[in-house]
């Protein structure tokens, strides 16, 4: 019973590495032989390898490899290539977008935010890549393809936050730096900017979705964990051949709130619900700037925003000149 | 296994108290409920009493004869009594120049001369002080200002800043004058000298704090990148940490820009924003040529005030003490501007201080 009660997996299975299924024609040969590590065991699968890396792989790593290098050594050069100070500063550091002075042009000097065009280039390349190796892998395997579009979905929020609302703008100063701390206050900025994002509707779908998200990961966790005892982790074999794991689950959130997702569905709501995040959210920010500039305002035109009572203070720079 | 957990658990408990403030707080409300207008304090400071100087001896009257009868070269102060003005030049001297006595500014063989720098900008100091009192009610109330609530007994006061130097041009070495955990922006990576683009009081200079539109929609009125709101994040971060309070002391979160639901104290901040610009670009900025190089910024530039040079931490100078209205003289009309426009060269830095024991040390600076 402790089994199914401990966070880390208790069983692992060792035998021949499974190579699994051929390859399809005009694939490339898959690299190393299988091994096992114990310790991945504890939260995965053991066996390691093989791995297909294939062109889109080994070029989306170069491209990203290069992105990395770019922001890395950017920020050890703002530090006189200290490297304690790059570890000690490593939060606050960043390589920052060209200024508004360089509107939404290419053509930027290195130092002044070439090098950032470059980076997300680069980066950009290197994850366009890797969607690709999602989408020919799961082809190649004969599956659907729902994680490759799920990806693009957090692919869309990304390019619009570095390059399709810049695009718009006009300026690559409204692009988000690289770094930890200054992309944390880019947010902070752009919410002032533009006058509280919270009144943003695309910002409150994705909010929703994001703790929804959360929410149903927790509840199928559990829920599956919960029936472990009978089975349950087959999820798939019982959609179609409820055994009695399945058959607790679905009656205890039946018992509990009335209504409950089947062994198939949830895996729909969960993945609508990621989807959905990045997707609305990436509408949110597309529109902040280009078609709302002040979402404030936009929120009480629409009568979204609450009107609280005025404090009675008035704006002192209608009140004549200052303070005399 | 259960163990190691266990200390893992207690040492990430441990670790997240780190940034706490664990000191005792007060919270009130200051706005409309579930607006989230509250004031968190930390009671430790804001209970914290300022030691204020009192009146080097009981305020004279300002009858009798009129100073610049008895005395020569005065040019503020001539309308005040003989007494006032002897018995404001011993508080001024206790406020900035305690250790040094008169001779900081003074020389002691010829008092009215203008020999010293010290004194020309002493003069025009003083013409800033009553400048602030007389015109400035909108932001100092009754309550006033005197030397001591920038100078505390020091002749530089404590909180000053100057104009950035020029950053370097390449990537190496330059953050941008961003990216560095300091006090001044909360440890953020924000613009380290947000003040030098809004409270220079050099028109040419100081930009515009509000970033948000005024209408729902774009419109060419409004182009403010987020990257010039970082500045005027900083800048805000700065009257903050100031005044040691949170946003909502003068903002509602729910638009920061929107007047009529802020609190009275955000009209009270947009005069003193006005009022540090008058004090730099107008009186400070009237003494670039006075002040010698090494009272000067790293731009050549002299030292400046902002928010946290009278304010200390404290949403009111001192806690509010009135201690400006035990002296007249600080109240009257400012009057044109002392300092000429060609200066007598030389002007004299003041004498090295007398020295308390005679092992001090020698100075590689003029005193002060």
């Amino acid at each position: 019973m402790a089994t199914y009660q401990n966070i880390f997996t208790q069983v692992q299975l060792r035998g021949e590495p499974e190579m699994g299924v051929a390859l399809p024609p005009g694939s490339e040969a898959r690299i190393g032989e299988g091994g096992f590590v114990h310790v991945l065991g504890l939260i995965g699968q053991a066996q390691i390898g093989p791995i297909y890396l294939g062109w889109t792989g080994l070029f989306s790593l170069i491209f990203g490899f290069t992105a990395f290098e770019i922001i890395g050594l950017n920020m050890l050069a703002s530090v006189h290539w200290n490297p304690i100070q790059f570890v000690r500063l490593l939060p606050w550091l960043s390589l920052e977008p060209p200024g508004p002075e360089y509107g939404f042009t290419p053509f930027v000097p290195l130092a002044k935010g070439g090098w950032w065009i470059m980076a997300g280039f680069c980066l950009t390349t290197s994850v366009l890549l890797w969607w690709v190796r999602t989408y020919t892998r799961a082809r190649a395997l004969g599956m659907g393809t729902h994680v490759a579009w799920a990806f693009l979905s957090a692919i869309w929020l990304f390019l619009v936050l570095g390059f399709i609302r810049p695009f718009f703008m006009g300026s690559w100063a409204e692009s988000v730096p690289f770094g930890i701390f200054p992309h944390l206050d880019w947010t902070a900025a752009f919410s002032i900017r533009y006058g509280n994002l919270f009144y943003n509707p695309f910002h409150c779908f994705s909010i929703a979705f994001l703790y929804g998200s959360t929410l149903l990961f927790a509840m199928h966790g559990a829920t599956i964990l919960a029936v472990g005892r009978y089975g349950g982790e087959r999820e798939i074999e019982q959609i179609t051949d409820r055994g009695t794991a399945s058959e607790r689950a679905a009656l205890f959130w039946r018992w509990t709130m009335g209504f409950n997702a089947t062994m198939e569905s949830i895996h729909r709501w969960a993945w609508w619900f990621a989807v959905l995040t990045t997707l609305t959210g990436g509408i949110g920010i597309l529109l902040t700037g280009t078609v709302v500039d002040n979402w404030y305002l936009w929120a009480q035109q629409h009568g979204y925003a609450p009107h609280y009572p005025a404090t009675g203070v008035i704006d002192p720079a209608t009140l004549g000149s200052a303070g005399k | 296994m259960r163990r190691i957990t266990a200390f893992a658990l207690a040492t990430l408990a441990a670790l997240s108290l780190g940034g706490c403030e664990l000191a005792h707080k007060v919270s009130g409300q200051n706005g409309y409920r579930g607006t989230g207008m509250d004031q968190v304090t930390v009671k430790k400071v804001a209970m914290a009493k300022d030691e204020v100087p009192p009146p080097p001896y009981d305020p004279p009257s300002n009858d009798g004869p009129r100073a610049r009868e008895s005395f020569q070269n005065l040019q503020v102060l001539g309308d005040e009594s003989a007494e006032q003005l002897s018995y404001t030049m011993a508080a001024i001297t206790a406020w900035v120049a305690p250790k040094e006595g008169c001779n900081y500014c003074h020389n002691p063989n010829n008092m009215a001369s203008d020999e010293l720098y010290t004194k020309v900008v002493a003069r025009r100091m003083l013409q800033m002080t009553r400048n602030i009192n007389h015109n400035w009610g909108a932001h100092v109330g009754q309550t006033g200002v005197t030397c001591y609530t920038c100078h505390r007994g020091q002749a530089v006061p404590a909180y000053n800043w100057a104009l950035p130097p020029q950053g370097p041009n390449g990537i190496i070495g330059n953050r941008h004058g961003q990216d560095n955990p300091i006090d001044a922006t909360g440890f953020s990576a924000l613009p380290q000298a947000s003040l030098a683009l809004y409270l220079t009081g050099d028109p040419k200079r100081d930009q515009n704090i509000r970033v948000q539109s005024t209408s729902a929609h774009p419109s060419p009125a409004d182009k403010t990148s987020v990257m010039q709101t970082e500045n005027s994040y900083a800048v805000m971060v700065h009257v903050s940490k100031a005044l040691g309070v949170n946003c909502t002391f003068c903002h509602n979160a729910q638009s920061f820009g929107t007047w009529p639901i802020s609190t009275p104290k955000r009209a009270k901040a947009w005069y003193g924003i006005r009022m540090v610009r008058e004090a730099n670009g107008q009186y400070i900025g009237s003494l670039a040529n006075v002040f010698p190089a090494y009272r000067k910024g790293p731009m050549g530039d002299p030292l400046k005030v902002s928010c946290a040079t009278c304010h200390q931490g404290k949403n009111k100078p001192l806690g509010g003490y009135p201690m400006a209205r035990d002296y007249h003289a600080l109240w009257g009309a400012p009057g044109p501007n002392t300092v000429p426009a060609t200066l007598p060269r030389p002007l004299l830095a003041p004498p090295p201080a007398q020295p308390v024991a005679s092992a001090a040390p020698a100075r590689a600076n003029p005193a002060g």
